[in-house]
């Protein structure tokens, strides 16, 4: 596989990625990962006169919570490093779970989750689990940082709201407001296959009522899905089998799924009811209040009987 | 008089790496050194590099190609296209099963991916460059996606360059007693049926097809680097194809990164690389991307099966009848060298005693890719023993009796050899109760199924699968089966040199599965020369003795029984020179391993290698110096391992997904020369089965685009979802005709591991009445199953919003 010609620049610092961005014509895309981008070009699907590769640029490699508990993923923050911190679990039950299930250990050592977000992919994991948890993302051009809500900059398939000189720097999880619980889940073909449904479900309770809640939905529409009516559902109550079933009801609807190689699109309705309430019965169930629920459903089933 | 057990001086076979040993695969130092010298491997001084453009369309008429462009980009040498190509009588090149097939396009394109144009260029950048430039204007037709679009009244008629053809139907053929047959369904208490779509699958080896093609005007010598698991038939092929002398052509097979039946026909890439080089006078190379390789290449199976058995209610089956439709795509190019149109589907219930079975297949054009290739299989067992095995459960079923009773019931006994299969096969041997046996104990089949009752009340879903297999393997004997009329009968040569250490050459050739190991090992057994002493050496036809190279598990009951069999003559030569160090007559001498005796006088001997001396160095009057000879192996019969598979699962009832909780594998291959690649190739063989049953095939939607293209859709299982195996090598049933003993184990799990998988998860939901789902068993579709309590189709175009 040959991609087409293309002209490589590694800066070595944001302000230089930011003017070849401004002055470097047409079609310049930033390189992160590269497991989108790369596989894409190598295709033809992409054909950029000009790669921006950040993975020069020192500083952007970290993730950290600040003291109020915001959590903060730079753009060079790999998905293994995600899937393997210490910071997630207990805290960030949705990203913990999601983390592993994102492509394979190979993908993962190399892909970023701020990349993810930027490629915009109707099937990428992350969007939908930043969605959930009401993130959003810095973008930095010429002109200056701006935050972008992730309901805002993924505006379709493989479409954000970037500026053609901007890159992301950062996305960012707000605190929460009270105990986080929640999970992800996702059937997949096999190991390192996009979702044929994900699910991400994040609530946050106080005093046993749900202050917050976010469901957001993978692979079963034009773009990632904010489930707001399912999340509204149970919001501002204490969790229930009622709201549960309720809110997995309104995300079933919510859901746009269309019939093809992965599934009839009643199936994946079907699958997306039974991720949310497989997720929000084990936060019921759970004595901590914060649960974590996160497997590939392939393995569900020998997870049960043993 | 013998030696005595004290007496004798034998070397101890396992400790000089002869039959038996589980000896390291000696190939696997320079692998995982990264040492290996595949063809994109092989830069030649001036090489060019060859790309082809290809259908995007699965049916269209070709209405002009412009190839201006393409030829005005700097780097570009040449742009060949169907139009120059047929110039030189080289637009269509004839197929391994007597049909024709476009090397590059000139009418019509007959399926996506198919080539079209070749550019040959400075780098392979630029030849990828050339080809977007090359303008095809292209006038779309209805695109046949499965037989039965194919053979509706108004279909296109695919084939419309060939005279007589007007339809779609390749062939129609049958085998078997139709009257007799007729007479057991007439006489039958119970009549179970059953219809299924076998998938199409792709062998999809790592390395994808390339060639280097070397024509060198001032010696007039061809040199092809090739992927190639018979670089012997691809010479011939070459001969008779481009006419050019067979002396002036040398194909070389350098290692092959997996082949599994797709590295066994000749493909256009090869004939164009060919003719590039010979018109440019430079080496050109040709290497195929995963996407090319997927959508144009050998493909396997897609087959229909509508089967019928006639039972007696005590459980006896009196007779089987089968119709399948065969999904050929658009050349009938099936890679298969039997004379049988349909291959060995008719080896089915070749493990059962059947009285009458009669079989009729229909073999049909679609716009597909051509090439039907015998993925880890004799041709077309992998479907016979499915079609067996899923018609068998249902059968069982449908009489209410227990799986394991109803087989052991049928199975034809270990005194009843040699055995007639009801579709006229001869069997030899096996020791099919005694398999199923210890495949039921290791499973713990009656607790089990205790289990699985107490886990339906609570609703949890558990199911067990039992498939069993004989394959018919070989490929074959000389009264059955040739390749452009060449017999299947393969070679060995062996020259064992003055200091004992000896270089074996055979015309099979390895792809991963281990001759250099295994082949020495047979030298080792039959001469006491320790395998390590043995270098082997395959694919270069300059060098290799003429054979018909690696697939169909040949290499070990063909080209294995010819390297004992050299072994044996050269152990008679050096049985002479024995005789004449010890100077007694040749009928007093012993041989024990590794060493001859007087018989007289146990301690008065030679070794093997003090005789390869004489050889060079001391050799009675009248004798031909030199210790090296040749054996050409024509086998007697095919061999026929048989294996038992047994897997449980538990089905998840509110998704569909699906795990297996347990695999239980027993192999019976007769003689294990090395049980540790024994083990390799079953555990592979198994994985490949869990692939074709949960997620692996080739679809296409109803455009004709094909599902499947690359490993983003084309599901290969990984370490993650590969359950793990248990195997059980106890029962060994040597085979009687094979110098050794063995019986061929590259693919029977292949053959028989997916029925155990799909068997496993329709006993998990049998309580629907469902009777089938078709491969792979996706969870979409037990999720429908188990829904609607239907069937469910998995047979092309895809459904689609
Ligand atoms: C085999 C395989 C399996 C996969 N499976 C999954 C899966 O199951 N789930 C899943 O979610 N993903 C999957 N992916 C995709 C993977 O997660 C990618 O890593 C991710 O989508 C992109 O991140 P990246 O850092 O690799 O981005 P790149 O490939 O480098 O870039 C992707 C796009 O985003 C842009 N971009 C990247 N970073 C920035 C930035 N900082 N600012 C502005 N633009 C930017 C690029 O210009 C490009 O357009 C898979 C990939 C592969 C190869």
């Amino acid at each position: 596989m040959f991609p087409a010609r293309f002209r490589y620049e590694a800066p070595h610092s944001l302000d230089e990625a930011i003017s070849l961005l401004r002055d470097g014509g047409d079609y310049v895309k930033v390189l992160a990962g590269g497991q989108s981008l790369v596989p894409m070009m190598k295709l033809r699907f992409a054909t950029p006169d000009m790669l921006v590769d950040i993975n020069d640029v020192p500083g952007l490699a970290y993730h950290r919570t600040d003291p109020d508990g915001t959590l903060r993923i730079g753009a060079l923050c790999r998905h293994a490093d995600l899937e393997f911190s210490s910071l997630l679990p207990g805290t960030q039950p949705t990203m913990a779970a999601a983390a592993p299930l994102v492509a394979d250990p190979l993908v993962r050592n190399r892909g970023t989750l701020v990349g993810s977000l930027c490629h915009a992919d109707p099937q990428g994991d992350w969007a939908s689990v930043m969605l959930a948890l009401g993130g959003s993302v810095i973008a930095q051009g010429p002109a200056g940082r701006r935050a972008i809500p992730l309901a805002e900059f993924v505006t379709g398939p493989f479409e954000n709201t970037l500026g053609h000189d901007e890159i992301a720097v950062e996305a960012v999880v707000p605190k929460a407001l009270g105990t986080r619980a929640g999970g992800y889940l996702k059937l997949e073909r096999r190991v390192g296959d996009f979702a044929t449904v994900g699910t991400a479900v994040a609530i946050e309770t106080s005093g046993g009522t749900v202050v917050r809640a976010g469901i957001a939905l993978t692979g079963v529409g034009g773009s990632t899905i904010a489930a707001t009516d399912a999340a509204a559902a149970l919001a501002g109550k204490p969790l229930s089998a009622d709201s549960i079933a309720e809110a997995a009801e309104l995300a079933a609807s919510a859901a746009q799924p269309k019939t093809d190689h992965r599934g009839t699109a009643e199936y994946k309705r079907h699958l997306v009811r039974v991720f949310v309430s497989r997720i929000l019965g084990g936060s019921l169930s759970s004595t901590t209040g914060s649960s974590t629920t996160g497997s590939s459903a392939t393995g569900a089933a020998a997870e049960r009987a043993a | 008089m013998t030696t005595t057990a004290d007496e004798s001086r034998a070397l101890d076979e396992i400790k000089i790496g002869g039959l038996g040993s589980s000896r390291k695969r000696v190939e696997d130092d320079r692998f995982i050194r990264g040492k290996g010298n595949y063809v994109d491997d092989v830069v030649l001084p001036g090489m060019l590099h060859m790309e082809i453009l290809r259908s995007p369309l699965a049916h269209a008429r070709i209405k002009s190609i412009d190839a201006s462009k393409a030829w005005a980009l700097p780097g570009v040498r040449l742009v060949l296209t169907g139009e120059m190509m047929a110039t030189r009588n080289l637009a269509w090149m004839p197929t391994l099963s007597y049909d024709t097939q476009a090397v590059l396009a000139t009418d019509k394109v007959r399926f996506q991916g198919q080539e079209v144009a070749c550019v040959i260029a400075d780098d392979p950048y630029i030849a990828k460059d050339a080809c977007e430039l090359i303008e095809v204007d292209y006038e779309p037709l209805p695109p046949i996606m499965n037989p039965w679009q194919g053979l509706a009244e108004d279909a296109p008629v695919i084939r419309d360059d060939k005279v007589n053809q007007a339809d779609n139907v390749v062939y129609n053929w049958e085998v078997g007693d139709k009257a007799g047959t007729d007479r057991a369904f007439e006489q039958a208490d119970v009549i179970s049926k059953m219809e299924l779509h076998y998938p199409r699958s792709h062998p999809s080896p790592i390395e994808c097809c390339g060639s280097v093609a070397d024509f060198n005007r001032a010696t007039q010598k061809l040199t092809v680097y090739l992927t190639s698991q018979a670089p012997h038939i691809v010479r011939a092929a070459v001969a008779m194809v481009a006419e050019l002398p067979e002396h002036m052509i040398r194909i070389v097979s350098p290692d092959i990164g997996g082949g599994f039946g797709n590295k066994v026909p000749i493909y256009p890439g090869y004939v164009c690389s060919i003719l590039a080089s010979i018109l440019l006078e430079c080496p050109v190379k040709w290497i195929e991307d995963k996407t090319g390789n997927l959508i144009s290449t050998g493909f396997a199976r897609d087959v229909y099966l509508k089967g019928e058995m006639a039972l007696r209610k005590d459980g006896k089956i009196l007779g089987v009848r089968m119709h399948t439709d065969a999904d050929h795509g658009a050349f009938f190019s099936d890679a298969q060298p039997s004379k049988f149109k349909i291959g060995l589907m008719h080896s089915a219930f070749a493990a059962y005693d059947v009285p009458a079975a009669h079989l009729t297949a229909r073999g049909v054009y679609t716009n597909k890719a051509p090439g039907g290739v015998a993925y880890r299989c004799s041709f077309r067992v992998t479907e016979a023993m499915f079609f067996q095995e899923r018609m068998v459960q249902a059968a069982a079923d449908d009489l209410g009796m227990d799986q394991a009773a109803f087989r052991r019931m049928n199975f034809v006994r270990d005194d009843d050899f040699p055995h007639r299969t009801p579709f006229g096969f001869l069997t030899d041997s096996g020791q099919y109760a005694k398999c199923l046996e210890v495949g039921l104990k290791a499973i713990d089949y009656e607790n089990f199924r205790k289990e699985q009752a107490e886990a339906r009340k609570r609703g949890r879903l558990l199911g067990l699968g039992i498939s069993t297999m004989t394959e018919p393997l070989g490929a074959g004997n000389s009264r059955e089966y040739d390749i452009l009329g060449i017999k299947m009968f393969d070679s060995a040569e062996l020259k064992v040199h003055m200091t004992g250490k000896a270089i074996l050459r055979t015309g099979a050739k390895t792809q991963g599965q281990g001759h250099e190991t295994t082949w020495a090992q047979i030298v080792a057994h039959e001469l006491g020369i320790p395998a390590d002493d043995v270098v082997v050496e395959e694919g270069d036809t300059d060098t290799a003795p003429f054979g018909m190279g690696t697939y169909a598990s040949r290499s070990t009951p063909v080209a294995g029984a010819a390297v004992a069999m050299v072994s044996r003559k050269i152990r008679a030569k050096a049985r002479k020179l024995a005789a004449h160090l010890l100077e007694v007559s040749e009928e007093d001498i012993e041989w024990e391993l590794g060493r001859f005796y007087v018989r007289s006088a146990p301690g008065r001997g030679v070794t093997i290698q003090e005789c390869a001396m004489a050889a060079y160095s001391n050799m009675p009057d009248g004798m031909e110096p030199g210790l090296e000879n040749t054996a050409y192996y024509d086998p007697p019969n095919l061999t026929w391992p048989f294996a038992v598979y047994i897997v449980t699962v538990e089905v998840d009832p509110e998704t569909g997904v699906w795990d297996v909780l347990r695999m239980v594998a027993v192999d019976d291959c007769g003689v294990r020369i090395n049980p540790m690649i024994v083990e390799g190739q079953i555990m592979g063989g198994l994985t490949e089965a869990y692939a074709m049953a949960s997620m692996q095939f080739i679809t296409f939607d109803a455009d004709g685009n094909c599902v499947g293209s690359n490993y983003m859709d084309y599901l290969l299982p990984s370490a993650w979802e590969t359950p793990g195996y248990e195997l059980h090598s106890e029962v060994v049933t040597p085979c009687p005709h094979h110098p050794i003993g063995a019986k061929g184990i590259g693919e029977c799990a292949a053959v028989g591991g997916p029925a155990a998988f799909v068997n496993a998860v329709m006993d998990a939901i049998s309580e629907t009445g469902v009777r089938n789902i078709d491969m792979p068993v996706l969870p979409d579709r037990v999720w429908e199953a188990l829904t609607y309590r239907r069937d469910v189709s998995g047979a092309p175009p895809i459904r689609q919003d």
